[in-house]
Parts: C-alpha cells; structure tokens; sequence
C-alpha cells in the first residue's frame, strides 16, 4: 500500500452558473521517501490538489490516506511551501522558521528551539540574511525561507506549489539542486506541482501528468530512470530524459487536442 | 527640483495669503462685526506670544489652553482605542458578533458630538468625564471599522499558514491574526484622532470646561470676537500637526 494515497477524489466549486467541478474522479499513490512531480497546464487544479492533500480543503468525494490514516484538515505532518512563499511579513527569516519548529516540537527548550532553526536557516543557505524580514529578501531568497519552514514542519510529507515559477532561470537552476542536495539527505516523501515538464523530469521519480480542466484527472505515472542528483546539462545526453520528456508532452499535448477536439466538436454541433 | 522646492512654499503661502484677503474683504464690507486679519494679530498677542500665562480659570494664553485641550482629547482618545481595538477585532473575527453589532454601529456612528453631551453629563453629573465619554464615543468608530475591515482582509496564506501549524487560537491571534492587522488598526488610529480634535470644541463649547473650545465660547460671550478667531487657528494648526505626527507613526509600522 502507498504512503500517500488518492482514491477516487472530486473537487468542485459552486459558481453563479452551476458548479464548476475542478478536479474529476483523481487517483494518486506516492510510495514513502519518493519524489513525485505533478504536471499539468495552468488552471488544471494543481493547486485545489496540493490544499486537498495539505487538507485546507475536503474533498466532495474520494478519499486522501496518509499512512493509511485519512486526511481530516491541516496538519505539519504534510508541510506546504505555498506558491507565493506567504512568508509573515513582520517577522525576520529566523522567526518565520522558528514559528514553526515551535509548532512541531514544543517539547524542545527554547534554546533547543532556536538552535533548530537555525540549522535550518543556514541549511538553505541563509546564514547570514538570518535577521531580516522578508521584504528585504530577494524572490529566490524568499523561496528559500519557505522551503526551510516547510522542513521545520518536519513534515511526512512535503508539498511544493509550483515552488520556483516566480524566479528567474538562473535562481531557479540552483534551487532545483539545492532542494535535490536536501531531499537526498533528509529522504523526506515530496510532491512537487510544476507546470514546467524540464523542472519535473530534473526532479522527480515519477511524474504525474494532469490533464487541462476544468475535471482535470491524472494520467498514467512516468518514471524517470536517471540517478540523482542529475545536472541539467548531464540530463539533456541521456536518451531516459528526452524519453521522459516525450512521455509527458505527448500525453499533455495530447489531452490538449482531445479537449481542442471536443470544443470543436461542440461549436460543430 | 529647486523650482519645485519653491513651489511647494510658495504656492501653500500664496493659498494663505488669498484667504486673508478674503477675510479682510469680508470683514471690511458684509461683516463689519468680523475683526479683520490684523485687529485679530492686536488683540490676540499677548495670548499668542505669552503662552502660558494664567489669570484665572478663563483667561490663560492659549499655549495653556492648548495644552488642557490637548490632555482632554488624550484621554478621550485613549478610551476611544481602548474599547475600539477589541471591538474591531471581536467584529472582524466573530460572523455572529458581526450580525449582532454590525447594524447598532452603523446608526451610533453618525450620531453628533452635541447629542451625546448631554447623556454624559447625565450619566457622570460632572463635566470632565461627560466632555472624555463623548470624545471617546464619537471617536471609537474609525478603530472599530478600520480593525475590523483589517482583519477581514488578512491575507488567506497567512491564515492557512497557521492552520497548516495548527497554531492555537491565542497563538493564531497573537502570531499572526494581530501583527497582519497592525496598518489597518493605525490608520484606524490615525482617523479617531482627527475626530476625537473635532469634537473637543463642541464638548468644551457645552461643558464650559477651560481649553481652546471653552476659551472660544467664552469669548463669543464677551463680545471679543477675535479671540474666536485665535481659537480656530490654533484648533487647526493643532488638528494638523496631530495628524501629521500620527500619519509619521502610521508609516513606520507599515514598513516595520
């Protein structure tokens, strides 16, 4: 049995005309310790699924099972680093952090405490912007803050929202590795929701492909058959990459001429 | 920019120097009762350029009835965001007490100064707590609108990143509902002192208390009219570098 699994979920939302169903019938396993990708378009509900399994939201049917104990709500045992970062602006990085490892570990002194988080901080590379509020941090650095409470949740599970789309390449190539460095050494269970298929394949074991909505679905998994951790120039001479990349694309574009297809047929019709 | 540098001296100098000459006009010709600029200056300079001398309860320089004033409306102000702040936040957090209240301060709120006088002064039978429960009663309503619209308006990732915490409710409201709130609160802080100056003229005015309104109702009374008219300037110099100093506190929350 897989540690995180979907059976059967359904989100919808009520709208002004009728309801608007976002996600239809979505199935999804991820063994303990793997790094999963989902990709998919935008407005496909990648993010409705990262706060259905963070459990901000219930599902109108299906069932979320971690470990074999059904999702209920929130919880740091499926930590999230949100899409834009929602650090808490009037506290410095230390204490975004330490907020957290408050939450999880109040067992700990308070010097036990801040010692946690300051590991953490200096984990993600951020020793010396310790102090600082978030609004004098640079977007990667940002990102970076969100990535170190996410793992102060000491999560079993840690879900990124599309955690790099909002920098730019060269900021984004050398998190991607950071966050590879860290899972490889902390072997924690990651779901990454991406709309970037090169991201997805640098990444991931598997990848889950979602289909455009509205009723989005998940196609069949790829795995990716490449060592970690992988450079992404090293990645573009292996023949597991460009069949990876094939995979995914054909299938999403694929989704997308059948979609295409159906509102053709429609306006035909 | 030096140009503009000028302008921003010149041109507010300009704007004061054409109201006096419409005041002398007016004083001059319709209103012939209305002192004009320069008889206000005469009789109003011992006040002016002995602030704070004392000759009995109603003649003082207006330094000294600023400062009664002043006192006045800090401790109206101080009732006022006292009972405001936690009324805002109880009206923005709770759906139920929003329903409960949310109408009873829509119709308090444009009630005047001048009706609430009165019930004071017959709750407390004495003017100086009359004068502070009205100031304090018609001054509260931006605090408790503006905390509640702040608290309404937190951004939902910071509430989700507290659930995903499963942060308690006094952490919640102490970590993350009440700093989110802060700019809200201020501004809130900032518009119930702008009111609580406003009234402090009708309430002195009505209880006779000495301060800049008493002053100015006294001397309306002895037929000095241009000590009224010293009494309306220095309000508004007041008003204006009361706001000024709360709009400067404001900012440096928000970019705290």
């Amino acid at each position: 049995m897989a540690f995180l699994s979907l059976r059967g979920v359904r989100k919808s939302h009520p709208t002004a005309r009728g309801e608007h169903v976002v996600l239809r019938d979505l199935d999804l396993e991820v063994n303990e310790g793997e790094f999963v990708a989902v990709v998919g378009p935008s407005g496909s509900g990648k993010t409705t699924l990262v706060s259905l399994i963070a459990g901000l939201m219930r599902p109108d049917a299906g069932e979320i099972l971690l470990d074999g104990a059904p999702v209920t709500g929130p919880g740091p045992d499926r930590g999230v680093v949100f899409q834009n970062y929602s650090l808490l602006a009037w506290m410095s990085v230390l204490d975004n952090v330490l907020l957290a490892v408050e939450s999880v570990s109040p067992e700990l002194s308070a010097d036990e405490r801040r010692a946690k988080a300051e590991r953490l901080v200096r984990l993600v590379n951020l020793g010396e912007a310790m102090h600082k509020k978030p609004h004098q941090l640079s977007g990667g650095m940002r990102q970076r803050v969100a990535v170190a409470r996410g793992l102060a949740m000491e999560p079993r599970v840690l879900l990124l929202d599309e955690p790099f789309s909002a920098l730019d390449a060269l900021t984004r190539a050398s998190l991607q590795q950071e966050l590879v460095r860290i899972w490889m050494r902390e072997r924690r269970t990651i779901v990454m929701i991406t709309n970037d298929v090169e991201e997805a394949i640098l990444l991931a074991d598997r990848i889950f492909p979602l289909t455009a909505g509205p009723g989005a679905r998940m196609g069949t998994p790829i795995d990716v058959r490449m060592p970690h951790p992988r450079s992404s120039r090293a990645v573009n001479l292996e023949p597991a990459y460009h069949e990876a990349r094939r995979s995914v694309l054909s299938f999403l574009v694929g989704q997308r001429r059948a979609s295409l297809g159906a509102t053709l047929a429609g306006v035909g019709a | 920019m030096k140009e503009s540098k000028l302008g921003s001296l010149l041109l507010p100098l300009g704007g004061i120097a054409l109201c006096l000459l419409v005041w002398t006009a007016v004083s001059r010709t319709i209103a012939p009762d209305l002192p004009s600029p320069l008889r206000t200056w005469e009789e109003s300079k011992p006040y002016v350029l002995r602030p704070f001398f004392k000759d009995g309860e109603m003649n003082q320089g207006i330094g000294r009835f600023a400062l009664l004033s002043l006192v006045r409306v800090a401790k109206g102000f101080a009732l006022a965001i006292a009972l405001g702040t936690p009324l805002g936040f109880l009206l923005g957090l709770s759906r139920t007490f929003q329903r409960a209240f949310d109408p009873l301060i829509q119709i308090l709120r444009p009630i005047s100064p001048l009706a609430w006088l009165p019930l004071g002064l017959i709750i407390f039978q004495r003017s100086e707590p009359a004068a502070v429960f009205t100031i304090a009663l018609c001054a509260m309503w931006p605090t408790v609108i503006n905390t509640a619209v702040g608290v309404r308006s937190i951004n939902p990732d910071y509430l989700n990143v507290g659930r995903v915490l499963r942060l308690s409710r006094a952490r919640m409201l102490r970590k993350i509902i009440i700093p989110a709130t802060l700019p809200y609160v201020f501004t809130g802080f900032r518009l119930s002192l702008g009111i609580a100056w406003l009234v402090i003229v009708a309430s002195e005015m009505l209880t006779g208390a000495p301060g800049v309104g008493g002053f100015l109702w006294q001397e309306y009374n002895s037929l000095v009219y241009s000590h009224i008219l010293l009494s309306i300037v220095t309000i508004g110099l007041i008003g204006y570098a009361l706001d000024r100093l709360m709009g400067v506190a404001e900012r440096r929350f928000q970019s705290a």
